[in-house]
């Protein structure tokens, strides 16, 4: 699925995954200096290549209470070592939580999810009943706090039917709830998801409804793809636009974080 | 504050049906306290932690909980628990009921424990359909500006274990690197045991470092590699290819229980415990 056209170039031939595409497209999105508190897997990978190309002094703040980490390898967990060995602060979790989530100290808290819906609240607790799940998901974590506290809210997530749903089956965090300003009226004091950065595109909140809309198409995906992957009737931007594809220094980056990721917990592995 | 072994201070302390803490925030989980629950065969525990990972996995598949109190649970970087799965969606071994929370909520409840507090609160669940769900998340209303506020019951476990890097003679305990909610499960629980890595004559560092000092504690047991799969920064690096392969050892009830009963109930200690596993070809 994550192969299917969104790989191909300009020349026809695959120059980089819809993955990569994925995760170049959002690093591209965070701003250098800013403060981002950062979810385990897709989010962090983004951040950290954000932090390898236009962003060197981007603030990385991931749960486990490490302040301005600065991890060379991806962290398998949110508390590996290698956080606490690059931060500029390790702080315990009710601290990270009160005096710098809470309070409003993040510029941007970036997410993944297992569902998000057209209004942008997502889904990781249940799939299916709460009482009597088809799939039971990890849970919270910090992601509630995260999606009403952070100034806005950056989500990154694998687009197809499982994962784009018309309504969320649990809202585990906040997005724009019902739309139309329901957000703001139930007392979230961030702007909440601006974005939602896919395998297919990018999309973001119209501002009037607040239901996500595209705005953006990756390089060799058809519109009736995203379609076809979105379970709702996907509204689209009348100045749909094309997301440039990877540069080479930013698919070098990204291959050179992974492959440093693969080798360093290879070697631990082995250990 | 004693200093037992560990299999002395789980027997004196932790009781059937206990309310039971073990903290560690992926670093410094208390494995090796986990694993001797076990081995005396705890019953109807509520077992509490932000991050239920494979140390409630195991303690759940054997039956040990009747309750979860937790706000993320998952193998990190792995994927799923399937014993937490299989007791939650079938029943397996026991009926487990869960109580589900998130970090932010976990972090004030305990903070409120150990400050002797009713209740800890958060500017939190905003939009959520967690406290719907959830009975014991409420909301109050600022007595000064009006803000609607998240409040949740102060958690107060009988029992909080916690693994730490040093201890010394007289049993003051330091941790280092990332110190998680340890601080706030030890002072919010009626006793606490800690396992540590090593003994030492005197704590080489300041003494603004994370510290609780022995009168906070009840027991003190040197087990050498107790956080292990998880790590202790400074001591061991974490064992991933652990975590992976539990992914399979968990995945059917006959594999975890043969593991289980082979490596955990099969031996006396955490050291023969290590011996076990360290003789399985991977």
């Amino acid at each position: 699925m994550s192969q299917n056209g969104a790989g191909v170039n300009e020349n026809g031939s695959r120059a980089y995954t819809s993955n990569e595409m994925m995760t170049i497209a959002a690093a591209r999105l965070l701003r250098d200096g800013g403060v981002c508190f950062v979810g385990i897997g897709l989010p962090s990978a983004a951040a950290n290549l954000a932090r390898a190309t236009h962003a060197p002094g981007i603030v990385l703040i991931y749960e486990s209470g490490t302040i301005g980490a600065k991890p060379t390898v991806l962290p398998l967990s949110i508390g590996d070592g290698e956080l606490a060995e690059t931060a500029d602060a390790v702080v315990s979790v009710p601290e990270i939580f009160a005096y710098w989530l809470q309070s409003g100290r993040v510029d941007v808290g970036f997410l993944g999810a297992a569902q998000i819906d057209r209004f942008a609240n997502i889904n990781t607790t249940v799939i299916g009943d709460y009482a009597h799940p088809t799939v039971r998901l990890p849970g919270a974590g910090g992601a509630p706090e995260i999606a009403s506290a952070a100034k806005e809210v950056y989500i990154i997530i694998e687009q197809n039917r499982r994962t784009f749903v018309n309504k969320v089956d649990f809202i585990t965090s906040a997005g724009y709830l019902d739309g139309y300003g329901a957000r703001a009226r139930s007392g979230a004091r961030g702007a909440g998801p601006t974005v939602a950065i896919t395998d297919l595109g990018i999309l973001r909140p119209d501002p009037v409804s607040q239901e996500l809309t595209l705005v953006s198409l990756h390089p060799g995906v058809t519109l009736e793809r995203v379609r076809a992957a979105t379970g709702w009737d996907l509204a689209v931007s009348a100045e749909l636009a094309v997301t440039p594809s990877p540069l080479p220094e930013e698919l070098a980056a990204l291959r050179e974080l992974q492959r440093r990721t693969a080798r360093a917990h290879g070697a631990e592995t082995a250990a | 504050m004693k200093h037992l072994s560990l299999s002395e201070a789980v027997a004196e302390f932790v009781h059937d049906g206990d309310t039971v803490a073990l903290e560690g925030f992926t670093h410094l989980i208390p494995f090796a306290a986990g694993h001797e629950i076990v081995r005396q065969k705890r019953r109807n525990l509520t077992l509490v932690r932000m991050t239920p990972d494979l140390i409630y996995d195991q303690m759940i598949g054997m039956g040990c909980a009747r309750k979860l109190v937790f706000s993320w649970g998952g193998n990190p970087g792995v994927g799923s628990l399937h014993r937490f799965r299989d007791a939650v969606e079938h029943g397996w071994p026991v009926p487990l009921e869960i109580q589900e929370h998130s970090h932010a909520d976990m972090a004030a409840r305990y903070a409120a424990g150990a400050s002797g507090l009713p209740f800890g609160m958060l500017r939190g669940y905003v939009g959520s359909d967690l406290p719907k769900f959830n009975p014991s998340i409420k909301f109050v209303t600022c007595p000064f500006t009006g803000e609607t506020l998240a409040a949740t019951p102060a958690l107060e476990p009988d029992v909080a274990i916690v693994h730490a890097q040093q201890a010394d003679r007289h049993g003051n305990v330091l941790i280092w690197g990332i110190v998680g909610v340890q601080k706030e499960a030890v002072l919010s629980a009626k006793r606490a045991i800690v396992t540590v890595e090593e003994i030492v004559d005197e704590l080489a560092t300041s003494r603004n470092a994370t510290i609780l000092p022995a009168w906070s504690i009840a027991a003190v047991a040197h087990v050498p590699g107790g956080a292990h799969p998880s790590y202790a920064h400074g001591y061991y690096a974490r064992d991933n290819a652990f975590c992976k392969a539990w992914d399979g050892i968990s995945r059917e009830r006959e594999s975890f229980t043969a593991w289980m009963e082979r490596h955990v109930l099969g031996t006396a200690d955490f050291a023969e415990f290590r011996n076990s596993i360290a003789a399985v070809p991977a």
